[in-house]
C-alpha cells in the first residue's frame, strides 16, 4: 500500500494507483475530460492537473501514480486558476451553442465549464471547420471536438478498426481519418464506439426522428415500428426512469402516443432468426463445413462490415440469415402487409435500435416480386426514440404498459437476450438442441455462453447434444473479434459456431444507447435482458406460437424457397 | 554631451539574444514529421520580423505569401494560389535589394518544388498525411530502438544490471555502445529546447561499468534449426545472440582468431578496450553460439555448402577491403591502408614508428583513429592530410578535438596528387595539389585547385583511410547480387531469389556505425525467425521506474572527462574517464522522460517487445 495526503486526507491505496484513482477512493472527485480508464490516459485536456506539494509543475492526476508520502491538493488556489483557464481554452476552440447540440445536459465540457463558474471566455473564439457527408450514419461535427483522442483510441484500442487518427502538427492537430480518406471510404463498422465515448457532442449519429415525423404525418402511410431487445434495458435512464420502471410496454406505450400505427417486438423476429440460422448451422454442421472454419453469425451488422473490409474472405462463413431487424421489415411488406390489406409501399417500416451500424445495414437496396426499396425503412437509435418521446411531451411517468398489435406478437425470452453478448448463441443452441434431438433442454443448459464485456479476449465453450458435440465460441469488441480469426487462421483454435458481436458486451453497450460518460453500463442491461428472459413464459424460440403461424401460413419451413428469397441475403452484395 | 559613445547592450536586447540562441536549441530539437508548410510558414514570418521594411517585395512580398500559405493550410487555397505564390517568390528573389528577402523567398521557392505534394495534398484532402512521428525523440533516433529512457530511469535508480538488460533487448554491445557509439539519439534530444541533450552515451557507459557481469535471459525452447553466420563483426554477433535466444542453433564462421569484427581489429584499445569488449562478447556466447575460427568464406567453405548444411545462411562479412587511392606509387613500400594497418595493431603485430614521419589521407573517424594509433607507435611527426576544410570532416568533432589534442598536424586543402617512391620502391612522400574553397552543391563545399604549384610532404609512412568496400568476389560467384561494392539485399534483409540466404550490416549498406550493424541484425534475426516458420519475440522482463516529478530546472550537461595528454599518448589504454556515480545520476535526473511526458504518452512511447 501507499500513504499519501490528499486535500489533507490521509489516503492509503495500492501501489500502482493513479492519482485520480487515489483520490476517488477518499471521496474526492477530480474532474477530467480526456480521461478514459485503461483506455485513455494521455493528459491531454489537463483538467484533472493537481499540484504536489513541493513542485513547481501542476501534474496530471489520470495518469501519473502516487508515491509514498506525497502531499497533495487537488483544488489549491494554483489548481483552480489553472483549470479554469485551461477550460477557457478549451472553450475558445468548442463551438458552444448548446441549446442545437444533441449533447445540451448530458455534456461533460458543459457540465465541468459551468461547475467552474465560467460566464464568459476572455480568448477569441475559432473554430475549426470540416466537410462532413451529412448522410452518412455517423455524424462528426469538427467545431464541437476537444481533441481529446477518446474516439481515437476506442477506435484503435477497443474496435482494433481504427478510423480515426491525429492529423496534422502544431496548431493544426485535429482528429481526422486514417489515411486522410473520407469516412465513407475508411471501412467504418459504424459500431459507435466513439459517439458512446465523445464527451461532447462532436460526434453523433445520424438524425433520422424528423423523417420518421414526416411518415406519421403522411396520411397516406401505415407506420410500423420494430424494437430491439437492448433497447428495453437502457431507454429509461435519459428518462429518470428506474430499471424497474422502464419497461417495454412502456416503450409500446409511448410509440402508440406518438403515433406509430403498429408496434412490434423485434423478438419475435429475432426467433424467427433462430429458426433460420439454427437451421442452417445444423446443416452447414452435419456437411461437414464447419470443419475448417465456423460458420460465424450474422444478426450484428457492424461485425458484418468489418468481416467485409477486413477478412472478406471469411464472408461465405457468415450465415446468410439476415439480422431481426431486415427479416422483420420483410416480414411486415410482405405477410403482414397481405394480413392487413396494406400495399407494401403504403407502409414505411421504423425500427428503434441500439446501434448505429443498423442505419447502415438498412440501407440495402431490395427488388423484390413481393416489394422494392429497403426492409426497413428507417432506423432510430435509443437516443433518438428518447428525443422523439420528449418531443412529443410525453411524461415518462404517465407512461402504461401496453401490449404489441397482434400476428406478431409472441417472443420468447431466447429472443429477449440477443440484446446481450452470448445470447444469440444461448438462444440459438437452445433450438439447435430441439433440431437435433427433438426434444427441449433445461432453459438454463447452456449458460455457460454468456459473456461479458470483462471478458477477455473470447468465451469458448463444448456443446454436447446427444451423440454430436459443438464447439462454439462468443467474442464481443471488433478487437477481440479480431485477435480469434487470426487464432482460427493460425490453426490454434477451432469452433464450429461463433457469436461475434461488434460492442463491447453485445448491443446493450450499443453505439445508440444512452450515453453516461465514464461509466460502461452494458454488464448491468445485460442482466435487465437475462432476468426478463428466465421470467419469460416461452423460452424457446420454435415454440414461438406467432412464429409457427408464420410459416404455415407463408414461409411454410425455415430454409424453404421463399425464405431463401426473404429471410436470407448475399452479403457480397452490397458496398459497404 | 560628449561626441560619441561607448555601447552598452539594453537588457531588452540581452533578453533577444538569448531569444536567438532558444531558438537555435529549438531547432535543433525539432522532431521529423512535422506538416512542412507549416514549418515553411512559421519560418516565413520569422523572416518577415526580421525585414527592415525598406523594400516593397520584401515588406509587401513575405507578407502575401504568409496569407496564401495560410490560406492552404486552412483549407481555402487552390492550385492557382500556389502558381500566385510561385510568381511571387520568383519575383522577391529576382527584385528584393538585401538576402532578407530575398533569401527568404528562396526558402519558399525550394519548398514549392521540395513540398508540392504536401502542398497539393492540403489543397485537395484539406490537410496533410504528416505525423509527428518521433514520440520519443532519442528512441527514434537511434538506429536499434534502444528504450533510452527507460535505462536513463534505472540508471538514476541505481539498477545498473537492470538497465544493462533493457539495453539488451534492443543490443547485445550495451559495453561498447557505451564507449564507441555514436549517439544519433542525442541530435535531437528535447532537452535542448532546456539546456542541453542529456549525455546518453556516457550514461550507457556508466551502466555498463558499474552492473558487473550480467547473464544473458534463458533461451527460448530449441527448435532444432540451425544458423549459419558468415562473419563475427557487430551484427552477425547481435543476429546470433538474438537468433540463439529464439531457440536456433547458431555458428558463427569467423576468419580471423578472435571474433569481434571492426570493433577488434578496426577500432583502436585506447577508444574501446578489448577487455570490455569481451565482455559484450561473452554474454553472447553464453547463450550457446558455437564459432569457428580461422575459415574464410569462398576458400574453406562456399555459401554453396552452408546452404546445403543449415536451415539459414546469414552473411554479416562487413566491409574490411580498402578503398585505393588511384594515384601513381600506390602499390610502394610503406603506404598502407587504414584497414590493414589498424588491424595488425588489433593483431598485436610489432609496429615501432619511433622518429617516423607519418601522414594519413582521409577526414573520416578511421583516419582519426589511424592517426592517433601512430602517435602512440611513437612517431615523431603525424599529419592529417585533407582536400577540404575542417568543418567538412566526416568524423566525430570530438574525435578530431582529441587527434588534434594529442599533437596530429592537419593539413586541410591539399588534395593527393602522387606518391613520390624512391628507386628500391620505397615511399619517399606525397604530393598534395593546394584546394581552395568554391560554390556550395548540395550543402557540401566543394573545393577547386588554386593553381599553386604542388606541395611535397615527406613522410616514411603513408596510411590511407578514404573507404572501405566488402570483398564480394565470392558471392558474385555464387549468385549473390553484388553492387558497387555491397550485397544487394532487400530491405527485409534477404533475397528474392535466393531463399534461406540473408545478408546485413556493413556489407549491405556500406561501411556504417555500429550501432546500425546491430539494427540490421535485429531486422535480419526477426525475419530468418519467420522464414523458419517461427514468431519468436524479443522482450524485457524489468518494469522502467514511474517518472519522478522532480522540477526541471536548468542543469549543465555532464560531460566525460579524458586522460591527461601527456601521458594517454605513450599507452593504448582508454582515453576516456566514464562518469561518478554521483555526476550518472545527477545526468539520468536531467532526462524528460518523454517516454511520459507528451505525445509519447499517446503513441509510440514504448515498444516492450519486437
Amino acid at each position: 500500500m501507499v500513504n499519501l495526503e490528499i486535500d489533507n486526507i490521509k489516503v492509503s491505496v495500492p501501489e500502482e494507483s493513479t492519482i485520480i484513482e487515489a483520490a476517488e477512493s477518499a471521496g474526492i472527485l477530480i474532474p477530467s475530460l480526456c480521461y478514459l480508464k485503461e483506455i485513455n490516459e494521455i493528459g491531454a485536456c489537463r483538467v484533472c492537473v493537481v499540484e504536489i506539494e513541493g513542485k513547481d509543475k501542476l501534474v496530471t492526476s489520470c495518469n501519473n501514480k502516487v508515491a509514498n508520502g506525497m502531499v497533495i491538493y487537488t483544488n489549491s488556489p494554483k489548481v483552480r486558476k489553472h483549470r479554469k483557464t485551461i477550460v477557457e481554452m478549451i472553450l475558445s476552440q468548442h463551438d458552444s451553442n448548446c441549446v442545437t447540440c444533441v449533447r445540451c445536459g448530458n455534456c461533460s465540457l458543459q457540465k465541468l465549464a459551468n461547475e467552474l463558474n465560467i460566464i464568459n471566455v476572455p480568448y477569441e473564439q475559432e473554430f475549426e471547420r470540416r466537410p462532413w457527408n451529412k448522410k452518412f450514419p455517423l455524424i462528426r461535427d469538427s467545431s464541437k471536438c476537444i481533441k481529446c483522442m477518446r474516439c481515437i483510441q476506442v477506435c484503435d484500442k477497443v474496435q482494433s478498426v481504427k478510423v480515426w487518427d491525429v492529423v496534422g502538427t502544431g496548431s493544426r492537430v485535429s482528429v481526422g481519418i486514417s489515411g486522410n480518406c473520407k469516412i465513407e471510404q475508411a471501412d467504418c463498422a459504424l459500431c459507435g464506439q466513439c459517439v458512446t465515448h465523445c464527451p461532447v457532442g462532436a460526434l453523433r449519429e445520424r438524425d433520422d426522428t424528423e423523417k420518421v415525423w414526416n411518415a406519421i404525418d403522411a396520411k397516406d402511410k401505415v407506420v410500423v415500428v420494430q424494437v430491439a431487445p437492448a433497447v428495453r434495458a437502457a431507454w429509461g435512464e435519459e428518462l429518470g426512469l428506474s430499471r424497474e420502471e422502464a419497461t417495454m410496454g412502456k416503450i409500446v406505450d409511448a410509440l402508440r402516443r406518438i403515433g406509430f400505427n403498429y408496434v412490434f417486438d423485434t423478438v419475435f423476429s429475432a426467433d424467427l432468426t433462430i429458426m433460420e440460422e439454427g437451421t442452417e448451422f445444423v446443416g452447414r454442421f452435419k456437411n461437414n463445413k464447419t470443419k475448417k472454419m465456423p460458420m460465424f453469425t450474422s444478426c450484428c451488422p457492424g461485425w458484418i462490415r468489418f468481416c467485409k473490409a477486413k477478412f472478406p474472405h471469411l464472408v461465405p462463413q457468415l450465415s446468410t440469415a439476415k439480422s431481426p431487424q431486415q427479416m422483420f421489415g420483410a416480414v411486415m411488406k410482405t405477410y403482414f402487409a397481405n394480413k392487413i390489406g396494406v400495399k407494401p409501399e403504403n407502409i414505411c417500416t421504423v425500427s428503434i435500435m441500439p446501434c448505429i451500424a443498423k442505419k447502415g445495414e438498412s440501407n440495402m437496396e431490395l427488388y423484390f416480386e413481393e416489394y422494392a426499396g429497403h426492409d426497413v425503412d428507417l432506423v432510430l437509435t435509443t437516443r433518438e426514440l428518447n428525443r422523439m418521446i420528449k418531443t412529443a411531451h410525453i411524461d415518462p411517468n404517465t407512461l402504461k404498459d401496453a401490449e404489441c398489435d397482434e400476428l406478431m406478437k409472441d417472443g420468447s425470452g431466447a429472443g429477449v437476450i440477443f440484446g446481450a453478448t452470448g445470447g444469440v448463441m444461448e438462444a440459438a443452441l437452445r433450438s439447435v438442441y430441439f433440431l437435433i434431438t427433438k426434444k427441449n433442454p433445461e432453459p438454463d443448459a447452456f449458460r455457460i455462453v454468456r459473456s461479458s464485456r470483462e471478458t477477455k479476449g473470447w468465451l469458448s465453450a463444448e456443446i454436447d447434444i446427444g451423440v454430436i458435440t459443438v464447439k462454439a465460441a462468443v467474442v464481443n469488441g471488433l478487437g477481440n473479434a479480431r485477435k480469434l480469426i487470426e487464432a482460427l487462421e493460425k490453426g490454434e483454435v477451432h469452433y464450429d459456431f461463433v457469436e461475434v458481436m461488434a460492442c463491447p458486451g453485445g448491443c446493450v453497450g450499443g453505439g445508440g444507447q444512452p450515453i453516461h460518460d465514464g461509466e460502461e453500463l452494458a454488464a448491468l442491461r445485460g442482466k435487465t435482458l437475462y432476468c426478463l428472459d428466465s421470467n419469460a413464459p416461452i423460452r424457446f424460440s420454435h415454440e414461438n406460437q406467432d412464429v409457427g403461424r408464420l410459416y404455415k401460413e407463408y414461409f411454410e419451413a425455415p430454409l424453404s424457397k421463399k425464405s431463401h428469397l426473404l429471410l436470407h441475403t448475399n452479403h457480397n452484395n452490397w458496398d459497404m | 554631451m560628449s561626441r560619441l559613445e561607448m555601447s552598452v547592450p539594453n537588457n531588452a536586447q540581452v533578453v533577444l539574444e538569448r531569444l536567438y540562441r532558444d531558438l537555435e536549441h529549438r531547432i535543433e530539437s525539432s522532431t521529423s514529421g512535422l506538416c512542412p508548410i507549416d514549418m515553411s510558414k512559421a519560418f516565413l514570418e520569422l523572416c518577415h520580423a526580421q525585414s527592415c521594411g525598406k523594400c516593397v517585395p520584401c515588406r509587401v512580398g513575405l507578407g502575401q505569401l504568409k496569407y496564401m500559405i495560410r490560406d492552404i493550410l486552412d483549407g481555402k487555397g487552390s492550385l492557382d494560389t500556389l502558381a500566385l505564390m510561385e510568381k511571387t517568390a520568383l519575383n522577391i528573389i529576382e527584385t528584393a535589394d538585401c538576402a532578407i528577402g530575398y533569401e527568404a523567398a528562396n526558402i519558399i521557392h525550394r519548398g514549392l518544388i521540395a513540398f508540392r505534394q504536401d502542398y497539393e495534398e492540403h489543397i485537395k484532402q484539406g490537410g496533410c498525411t504528416c505525423q509527428y512521428e518521433q514520440a520519443v525523440p532519442c528512441v527514434s533516433l537511434c538506429p536499434a530502438g534502444v528504450d533510452i529512457p527507460g535505462y536513463i530511469a534505472l540508471v538514476h535508480e541505481g539498477r545498473y544490471q537492470d538497465a544493462i538488460r533493457l539495453i539488451r533487448k534492443d543490443n547485445p554491445f550495451p559495453t561498447t555502445c557505451g564507449f564507441i557509439c555514436e549517439h544519433p539519439c542525442e541530435a535531437r534530444c528535447r532537452r535542448n529546447m532546456v539546456d542541453a541533450s542529456v549525455n546518453i552515451r556516457g550514461l550507457k557507459r556508466m551502466a555498463a561499468d558499474l552492473a558487473g557481469e550480467v547473464l544473458p535471459p534463458p533461451c527460448s525452447e530449441s527448435t532444432g534449426k540451425r544458423i549459419a553466420i558468415v562473419g563475427g563483426g557487430p551484427s552477425g554477433l547481435s543476429a546470433a545472440y538474438y537468433l540463439q535466444l529464439m531457440g536456433h542453433q547458431v555458428v558463427v564462421y569467423e576468419m580471423l582468431p578472435k571474433l569481434g569484427g571492426m570493433l577488434r581489429y578496426g577500432i583502436p584499445n585506447y577508444r574501446l578496450p578489448k577487455n570490455r569488449l569481451d565482455d559484450d562478447i561473452n554474454v553472447i556466447l553464453a547463450t550457446g553460439v558455437k564459432v569457428q575460427y580461422g575459415v574464410r568464406i569462398g576458400k574453406d567453405v562456399t555459401i554453396q555448402s552452408l546452404r546445403e548444411e543449415y536451415d539459414a545462411v546469414l552473411i554479416t562479412i562487413g566491409a574490411s577491403s580498402d578503398k585505393k587511392l588511384g594515384i601513381s606509387g600506390e602499390e610502394a613500400e610503406g603506404v598502407v591502408s587504414a584497414v590493414k594497418f589498424l588491424r595488425d595493431v588489433g593483431e598485436d603485430v610489432e609496429l615501432d614508428f619511433t622518429g617516423q614521419e607519418v601522414a594519413v589521407i582521409g577526414g573520416g573517424n578511421v583516419s582519426m583513429d589511424a592517426v592517433r594509433t601512430a602517435i602512440r607507435l611513437g612517431a615523431k611527426k603525424v599529419s592529417i592530410v585533407y582536400r577540404r576544410r575542417v568543418t567538412d570532416m566526416t568524423a566525430l568533432k570530438d574525435e578530431i578535438e582529441g587527434a588534434i589534442a594529442e599533437g596530429v598536424e592537419v593539413q586541410t586543402l591539399k588534395a593527393p596528387k602522387k606518391i613520390e617512391v624512391d628507386e628500391k620502391g620505397h615511399l619517399k612522400g606525397i604530393w598534395v595539389t593546394p584546394q581552395m574553397v568554391s560554390k556550395v552543391e548540395n550543402l557540401r563545399t566543394t573545393v577547386r585547385p588554386t593553381g599553386d604549384e604542388d606541395v611535397f610532404i615527406p613522410c616514411n609512412t603513408l596510411i590511407v583511410a578514404i573507404g572501405q568496400d566488402i570483398e564480394s568476389e565470392h558471392f558474385a560467384e555464387a549468385g549473390v547480387p553484388v553492387k558497387s561494392g555491397r550485397i544487394q539485399a532487400e530491405k527485409y534483409g534477404g533475397f528474392d531469389y535466393i531463399p534461406g540466404v540473408f545478408a546485413g550490416g556493413d556489407c549491405a549498406t556500406g561501411p556504417a556505425s555500429v550501432v546500425k550493424a546491430i539494427a540490421a541484425a535485429k531486422v535480419v534475426a526477426a525475419n530468418i525467425d519467420e522464414y523458419l516458420g517461427y514468431n519468436h519475440s524479443i522482450s524485457c522482463d524489468v518494469k522502467v521506474p514511474e517518472n519522478d516529478f522532480s522540477n526541471r530546472t536548468r542543469l549543465g550537461r555532464v560531460s566525460m572527462t579524458e586522460r591527461e595528454v601527456g601521458t594517454r599518448i605513450h599507452d593504448f589504454d582508454g582515453v576516456e574517464n566514464g562518469m561518478t556515480e554521483e555526476e550518472g545520476k545527477q545526468e539520468a535526473s536531467r532526462c524528460l522522460r518523454c517516454d511520459h511526458f507528451g505525445y509519447g504518452v499517446f503513441k509510440g512511447g514504448r515498444e516492450s517487445l519486437w
